[in-house]
């Protein structure tokens, strides 16, 4: 305890124990990509406590308002936090009662201030942002990250899929890609983390975001194909290994 | 009985000898110099309609706003002294979303009306603060139903089938009263509302006025909003009829 206080002694004792120091509860990537009539996101419904695979029923994908869908990826309380500001935020908006609401551009920029400020507090949210939307006919896709990073661009993606999925979409992403073709290329993106990210889980749900509004599908799985023939007798090569 | 205190009514602490305390009486004044305000509670909802005296004819139509949202659910409507009804509105705004995030669900309209009418009240309580000079018509939806409130300036708070404030408030009861609101949906009670807001406007002593209305009913999901434009202009034109048939006679 001693050792801990001094360590943080520059920062000041007591408030140490309000500010985020590491997340608990995390979600891993979000995939998102700008399709003809709007935006397809893609996240799974894990939860992780540290290395375990606790919670496989989290929604990390909600709606916004009218025009918005917010995925996020870190800590989950964070994340549901996040709604609520994001809740009161549009209920204001909407009280106003004057034929306009808050769009995705809005609601981006609000979330960068947000998370930048709390940020220069040394108390960060620990979520990756991805924000998406349609508001007019415009079309937009946004990022925000913990530290209050953010930027737009035709497909985004969180944690791994930084490093998993956008090489796959800068490769195959074209403008006005059709809604079976960008399902499609998520759940390309989708089942490598599947492969690759160990706090991933076999159980997605996609959203999708136009002028109509957002529908977020029910859960599903990804098939995956284990049957490569290094796996039958993977010890074929070094005995005694497993 | 005189309506002047004469050193009885120069502060809200102060009573006169037969009980009254003129200062909260001379703010009910107010509210009766302002527009007619009328609340209805029909069988699946709420309506409420204001008469929004044009001061100039510079005003853009729609602007100041007399009907506010003050949740997803409920909204109320004022008459009286505007800038002090804003305030009324930013308290009950910030009761309903405290609330909301302390108790998880939208605040009951019974608990909010107790609120507003403890904010009014408490204004009346101090020599150092004056009573709020308006007028509201409080009308929400929550897991009871439709329910419509009423509060004065006094602090005092009601529940109502049907409630009128402001100028035209005696005419108004008299009709409302021969409504059968019972059975009446929230679509007929816009244009029964817009009906009753024509008729007691008096056109010798105020030219114009802007036909404000909202409501909160089955209709709208149960939530608060102005009275869709279609109907509205069904209503002025429905009312706007019923004042000519009147004429003719």
């Amino acid at each position: 305890m001693d050792s801990k206080m001094q360590q943080h002694g520059l920062l000041g004792s007591e408030s140490d124990s309000q500010r985020t120091l590491y997340p608990y509860v995390t979600g891993t990537s979000v995939v998102a990509l700008k399709y003809k009539d709007g935006i397809l996101m893609a996240a799974d419904m894990g939860g992780s406590y540290g290395s375990t695979l606790r919670y496989k029923t989290v929604e990390r994908m909600k709606a916004i308002g009218k025009h918005s869908l917010l995925g996020a990826s870190g800590e989950i309380s964070d994340f549901q936090e996040i709604l609520r500001y994001l809740d009161e935020l549009i209920l204001y908006d909407n009280m106003w009662d004057d034929g306009n609401s808050l769009g995705p551009k809005e609601v981006h920029n609000y979330l960068t201030r947000v998370m930048y400020n709390r940020r220069n507090k040394f108390n960060p949210l620990w979520n990756s942002l991805v924000l998406g939307g349609v508001k007019n006919g415009q079309k937009y896709l946004g990022m925000v990250s913990m530290i209050g990073v953010n930027f737009e661009d035709n497909h985004v993606a969180t944690g791994f899929g930084n490093h998993l999925a956008r090489p796959i979409l800068r490769d195959e992403w074209h403008e006005n890609l059709s809604f079976e073709d960008g399902v499609k290329l998520l759940e390309k993106c989708m089942r490598v983390l599947l492969y690759r990210d160990r706090s991933a889980v076999n159980k997605l749900q996609i959203a999708k975001i136009t002028e109509e509004g957002v529908t977020i599908s029910p859960p599903y799985s990804l098939k995956t194909f284990w049957g490569f023939s290094a796996f039958h007798n993977p010890t074929v090569g070094a005995e005694g290994s497993w | 009985m005189s309506s002047i205190g004469t050193g009885y009514d120069l502060s809200v602490t102060t009573f006169s000898p037969d009980g009254r305390v003129f200062q909260i009486e001379y703010a009910a004044k107010a509210v009766d110099n302002s527009g007619t305000v009328i609340g209805i509670k029909c069988k699946d909802g709420i309506v409420m309609g204001v008469e929004k005296l044009i001061a100039s004819k510079m005003m853009l139509p729609g602007s100041n706003r007399r009907i506010h949202s003050v949740h997803r659910h409920s909204g109320m409507a004022v008459a009286g002294l505007a800038a002090d009804g804003r305030q009324i509105v930013a308290r009950a705004k910030s009761e309903a979303t405290k609330y909301e995030s302390v108790y998880g669900e939208p605040i009951p309209v019974k608990e909010l009306a107790e609120r507003v009418a403890s904010y009014v009240h408490l204004c009346t309580l101090y020599w150092w603060l004056r009573p709020f000079g308006c007028g509201v018509i409080l009308g929400g939806y929550d897991r009871e139903g439709p329910q419509l409130y009423m509060v004065e300036p006094s602090g005092i708070s009601y529940r109502y089938f049907g409630a009128a404030i402001g100028k035209g408030k005696q005419a108004a009861k008299t009709e409302i009263e021969k409504l059968k609101l019972s059975e009446m949906t929230c679509r007929e009670g816009v244009i029964e509302v817009a009906k009753i807001i024509y008729k007691v406007h008096d056109e010798a002593k105020d030219k114009a006025f802007e036909l404000e209305m909202s409501w909160v009913c089955d209709e709208s999901k149960q939530q608060h909003e102005k009275v869709p434009e279609a109907l509205l202009e069904e209503a002025k034109a429905a009312a706007r009829a019923a004042l000519e048939e009147m004429d003719a006679d």
